[in-house]
């Protein structure tokens, strides 16, 4: 499965809540803007199931005000996706 | 670290690159698996195979790694070895491999037949090529031919094309797109100093404490370099950013100070500058005594408007006082009047530029060169930075950026333009004698006489005394103002177009055969940035189908039209032959190339390279090799930096009743010029799908136009509907609105002027009269 990039902009005030609970999520690891309410997210899947579930998971955060895919890499065919 | 660390990490610095351009000066800080320092450097190899290029976007010429894998580009990360950029990219460079795997890549050679681009084998069409080009010359004459390339042409492809075109078929009708974005920079450079390109280079930025960013929306264009603007505030607080536009960017937020000015106003702002450090005796008067003299030039000059323009300028000499009464109508006070600049933020300018105890960068782009008078304000910046001697020294640098990778290597250094050699002017015996020596061709068969820049040569076509035009690497149907004209011309029966791209654009789309091109990495090259550093890259993977480099192609064609000695190398070792050639016509202390073997080895040499050391400040002796003295401009007869008198004189259309906006157009952050590959990178092309129109918010109020809906918009060429954005990522000041032209399917330059410079023949993009009208 890919792995995925995002930029995520926290609910106002809700920066720190997001951080916790992307950290919580299996497969997300997180990379915090030090001077905006703005944090990279990086995804790595093993399935198309886990896949599904992340994104559902990501979807319901309450913390997330938007979430913006950036990069997107498919080690199994070692190409850029072109989603 | 492993393979998938290293996609990882890649991802992750993908999304860092779009952060950083988005809001410059963000920083991050690590909080979990992935820190900072691995997201934007991933070290390890991961199973990859990493090689250096420069990127293939923009003039910055940032250091990239590719890691390669089953053949194909899979990663790419900052290369840390690079001085330009330290291991940084912009969302391109992060991406920039994308754009070799488009769908659509050119793999086969297509030639016209019953009104269709048909498939035909890549031997067929180099056939029908080069008949067509010696058809052409024996019914109409040899300068019945041309070749328009760019300034992403690498430096053999331009050099093999300069051979092919002066040394072999005998005509000057070679014109590289470039004439559109730093033809003025060149006359700027020229008219100034008699050479051509920066004296400083980027280490300018950590020694300078003051940027003045003139028309350079820097944040969005020029992104890497930006972040190492922020980077030096970051660490020393007393640095200052001014933003000097027309136009509220991502760069203005960004600044310490922002100020807008007028359309064309610039030229006045300049000259209050000057004023204001002559009337306040902040003239540094032993640099000027030893090292600049005055001149004065025609006026009133025209704006080329009309087929078959032309002008010669006549400089004459003269003194500092007959300086200082020409630029009495220029006060702080009067330029305030027409610029709309407050004589307070000119007095603060002027300041900032003589304060002795400041190290003054002046920067800019396309808002200078894409001027009517784009000749006179890269002198009028270079005047100000001469009269208070902060010039060639570390940190106090006037310095032109480019737009493209090979602006500087390719298109200006080799001269792949109507009135260049590889070194010096066509007009030149003896740099016409020195090609013929080292092509080994009769000195008769460089013609003297210069015959078309870019848009003459596009109105030549349409005229129809050019009937064969071979496009290579730029997209004109997209580019040229007044396009309809232009395309109209290029349309016409007895006209043959052949374009050489990677992907279908407006222009394949007018031709007659289309040969499919080798991109970047698919070959080998190089690539000559702002900072005059050239920069060379392996062939890493292999072209797709029969595409093939555009040097290569010009070599096939001229051995069909039995240039065969001129071209003399095999495919194997070309380009390091032909690198050798050309560094011939650079040798000496002013402008000596490096050797092919230290290009391979090192991310990018300056030259001049003498004795292993590479040049970062000309024109001054304790740095420059050629340079005797403490400083010595060598490039004029008289060893001294020009500083010319240069009036405001107003361009060509202004607003009034009818069409009462000033229309601006350039480029966005995301796409590269045309839009022809980062459109179809995925991620670029979501995150800025299509062109709008900018407008101010009270202009859209009172026009009743809301966020998203569409705009008509109607000049004197032509009507577009797009649709509006308010207060997007940039605002214009009222009256005025801002389209980009990266997008094919809304094609701005319908609507524009092809006026230009008279000295450069650049054409200016940033300003003609417009209505606006909700759709």
């Amino acid at each position: 499965m890919p792995i995925k990039s995002y930029l995520a902009y926290p609910v106002r005030g809700q920066r720190e809540a997001l951080v916790a609970a992307l950290r919580g999520l299996g497969g997300c690891e997180v990379v915090v803007a030090a001077n905006r309410d703005l944090l990279v997210v990086v995804t790595d899947t093993p399935d198309e199931a886990t896949e599904d579930a992340l994104q559902e998971a990501l979807a319901r955060l309450p913390a997330i005000e938007s979430l913006a895919l950036v990069a997107g890499i498919s080690e199994g065919e070692a190409r850029y996706e072109s989603t | 670290m492993n393979r998938r660390d290293v996609l990882k990490s890649m991802a992750a610095g993908a999304a860092i690159g779009a952060a950083e351009a988005m809001f410059p000066g963000v920083f991050f800080v690590p909080a979990g698996g992935l820190s900072t320092a691995a997201a934007q450097t991933p070290a390890a190899d991961g199973g990859l195979a990493w090689k250096k290029t420069p990127c293939r976007f923009c003039g910055v010429g940032c250091g990239l790694l590719v890691g390669i894998s089953n053949g194909r580009a899979v990663a790419v990360k900052g290369d840390p070895a690079s001085p330009v950029n330290r291991g940084l990219c912009c969302v391109k460079g992060y991406h920039s491999v994308m754009a070799l795997y488009g769908k659509d890549r050119l793999t086969r050679a297509l030639v016209r037949k019953d009104g269709k681009l048909v498939p035909v084998p890549m031997k067929e069409a180099l056939d029908l090529v080069a008949s067509k080009m010696a058809e052409t010359i024996k019914t109409h004459g040899k300068d019945a031919v041309a070749m328009y390339g760019s300034g992403q042409w690498t430096i053999p492809d331009g050099y093999v094309a300069s051979k092919f075109m002066k040394g072999g078929i005998g005509t000057n009708n070679l014109e590289g797109n470039a004439r559109l974005c730093m033809a003025s920079a060149v006359t700027g450079f020229m008219t100034s100093f008699g050479l051509d390109e920066p004296m400083g280079c980027y280490e300018d930025i950590d020694h300078a404490d003051t940027f003045v960013l003139w028309g350079n929306n820097m944040a969005e264009m020029h992104p890497v370099l930006f972040s190492r603007l922020l980077e030096r505030r970051l660490k020393n607080p007393d640095v200052k950013i001014i933003d000097l536009a027309t136009r509220w960017t991502r760069t203005s937020m960004a600044a310490d100070r922002s100020i807008l000015f007028k359309p064309q106003t610039d030229l006045a702002i300049a000259n209050a500058i000057c004023h204001e450090i002559i009337r306040n005796d902040w003239v540094h008067t032993g640099f000027v005594r030893d090292h600049v003299s005055f001149h004065e030039g025609k006026t009133s000059i025209g704006y080329g408007l009309e087929d078959k323009f032309a002008f010669k300028d006549e400089p004459k000499t003269i003194t500092l006082e007959r300086y200082r009464e020409l630029l009495a109508d220029y006060s702080v006070e009067k330029v305030e009047a027409l610029s709309g600049v407050p004589a307070r933020e000119l007095r603060y300018l002027a300041s900032l530029y003589a304060d002795p105890r400041r190290k003054v960068m002046s920067l800019w782009c396309m808002g200078f060169n894409q001027h009517t008078r784009g000749t006179w304000i890269n002198n009028l910046v270079y005047n100000i930075h001469l009269l208070v001697g902060k010039i060639a020294t570390p940190g106090n640098s006037p310095f032109s950026l480019t737009g493209q990778p090979s602006a500087c290597g390719t298109v200006r250094e080799v001269g792949t333009l109507t009135h260049r050699l590889p070194h010096g002017d066509v007009t030149d015996e003896k740099a016409r004698k020195l090609a013929a020596e080292i092509w080994s061709v009769p000195v008769e068969r460089i013609p003297a006489k210069p015959t078309y820049h870019t848009v003459e040569m596009f109105r030549a076509v349409d005229r129809g005394d050019i009937r064969f035009l071979w496009i290579q690497v730029t997209n004109p149907m997209v580019t040229m103002p007044k396009l309809r004209r232009y395309r109209d011309g290029l349309k016409k029966d007895d006209r043959f177009i052949v374009v050489s791209d990677v992907y279908p654009t407006p222009t394949t789309d007018v031709a007659d055969v289309v040969l499919p091109a080798a991109m970047w990495i698919e070959r080998e090259g190089m690539f000559g940035n702002s900072e005059r550093r050239t920069q060379h890259f392996d062939r890493m993977l292999t072209p797709p189908g029969e595409a093939m480099s555009d040097t290569w192609q010009i070599i096939e064609v001229a051995r069909r039209m039995g240039f065969e000695k001129l071209f003399p190398w095999s495919e194997a070792t070309h380009i390091p032959e032909i690198w050798k050639e050309y560094s011939r016509f650079q040798h000496g202390p002013d402008h000596e190339m490096a050797p092919y073997e230290e290009l391979k080895k090192r991310p990018g040499v300056m030259w001049p390279f003498v004795n292993g050391k590479e040049t970062k400040w000309r024109y001054n002796g304790q740095y420059d090799p050629a340079a005797k003295g403490a400083f010595d401009f060598y490039g004029k007869p008289d060893h001294r930096a020009w500083i010319w008198f240069r009036p405001y004189e107003a361009p060509p259309e202004v607003p009034d009743a009818q069409y009462p906006f000033w229309l601006n157009t350039g480029r966005v952050l995301e796409h590269w010029h045309t839009g022809s590959m980062t459109r179809r990178v995925p991620i670029l092309h979501q995150a800025v799908p299509a062109a709008y129109v900018e407008l101010h918010p009270d202009d859209a109020r009172r026009l009743g136009i809301g966020n998203g809906q569409r705009v008509r918009l109607v000049t004197r060429r032509g009507a577009l509907v797009l649709p509006a954005q308010i207060d997007g990522r940039a605002r214009p000041p009222e009256g005025q609105v801002f389209v980009p032209f990266f997008d094919e399917g809304l094609l701005i330059n319908e609507l524009t002027l092809d006026a230009y410079c008279p000295i450069s023949g650049q054409p200016d993009y940033k300003k003609c009269a417009v209505k606006v009208e909700r759709a």
